[in-house]
């Protein structure tokens, strides 16, 4: 397959991730949203690595995926924060900053 | 044989995309979000990274999306209010995304890359095995490798700091707060420790 169908296809799934973070509003599906444009991003940068013939892009993938992790991680711990506060679990309720 | 490999993987990685924006319960949107996942690890293996496509099915499609569904289940399914703050955002979200897509598009296939319209060229054996990757990440990208660590380590606590903080407010707020928050401890020092 020619390199160009991977980046095309990287391009539509960060557009559904785009429309995702856009149209929903429990935090936990816009995370998951986040989750599918870092992983479009991904696959863009193993195509370019396959383009290239150099393995540095897997590299890119690896630290994406661990910035993905740690995302996850602390917007979780948000959300459960959220919870224990019972503050509403939608990101229009949320509008004021509090320690 | 690549060709047929390649539509049924991003057949399956689109599909399950826009099951994830699309489903209303958070619950299946997890679960779309793991098949995603593993659509994407055939793709990568397609593209020649083995290790890549190991990595994302261990660490992501396992460990992370376990933490989603202890999350989920723990917040329970949360209805989502039906009318917008912003007068017609749903429209205007599908129509931007459309617009980003058509200019990501342009932008990739109006570049003057030689290697559009190839495969790329021919690698040996070797290439994407963990053996190799090891070695670009003890060797040329050691300060990468050190500033990943550096940054789980600051993400473990800072969860921890989030999520397993006693909060004496809620606790006097409701009976149920210290159960509630001795039952989450674990969980989120696991996730952490997990990394």
């Amino acid at each position: 397959m020619a390199i160009e169908w991977y980046l095309v296809l990287s391009a539509l799934l960060f557009a559904t991730g785009v429309a995702g973070v856009l149209i929903r509003r429990s935090p936990l599906v816009i995370l998951l949203c986040l989750e599918l444009m870092l992983n479009a991003s991904t696959l863009a940068l193993i195509a370019f690595s396959r383009m290239h013939g150099t393995e540095d892009g897997h590299i890119y993938a690896i630290v994406v995926m661990v910035v993905a992790a740690c995302e996850v991680v602390v917007g979780l711990g948000l959300i459960v924060a959220m919870y224990k506060r019972r503050i509403p679990i939608d990101v229009d309720e949320a509008r004021r900053l509090e320690g | 044989m690549v060709e047929v490999a390649f539509f049924a993987g991003a057949i399956g990685a689109l599909a399950s995309a826009i099951a994830v924006v699309v489903l209303k319960n958070p619950f299946f949107s997890v679960l779309a979000l793991i098949l995603h996942l593993v659509s994407m690890a055939g793709l990568f293996l397609l593209l020649h990274a083995e290790f890549v496509a190991a990595a994302q099915v261990v660490v992501y499609a396992g460990a992370v999306m376990v933490l989603y569904v202890f999350v989920t289940a723990y917040v329970g399914n949360v209805d989502e209010p039906l009318a917008d703050h912003i007068r017609g955002q749903r429209p205007l979200a599908i129509l931007f995304a459309a617009a980003l897509f058509i200019e990501i598009s342009v932008a990739i296939l109006g570049t003057g890359l030689k290697a559009l319209g190839q495969e790329g060229p021919v690698v040996d054996p070797g290439f994407g095995t963990p053996e190799a990757i090891g070695e670009l990440f003890l060797d040329r990208f050691l300060l990468v490798f050190e500033l990943a660590s550096i940054l789980l380590l600051v993400a473990a606590v800072g969860a921890i700091l989030l999520a397993g903080r006693r909060d004496k407010r809620s606790d006097r707020a409701a009976g149920q707060g210290p159960a509630a928050a001795t039952a989450d401890d674990p969980s989120v020092a696991n996730a952490g420790g997990d990394r």
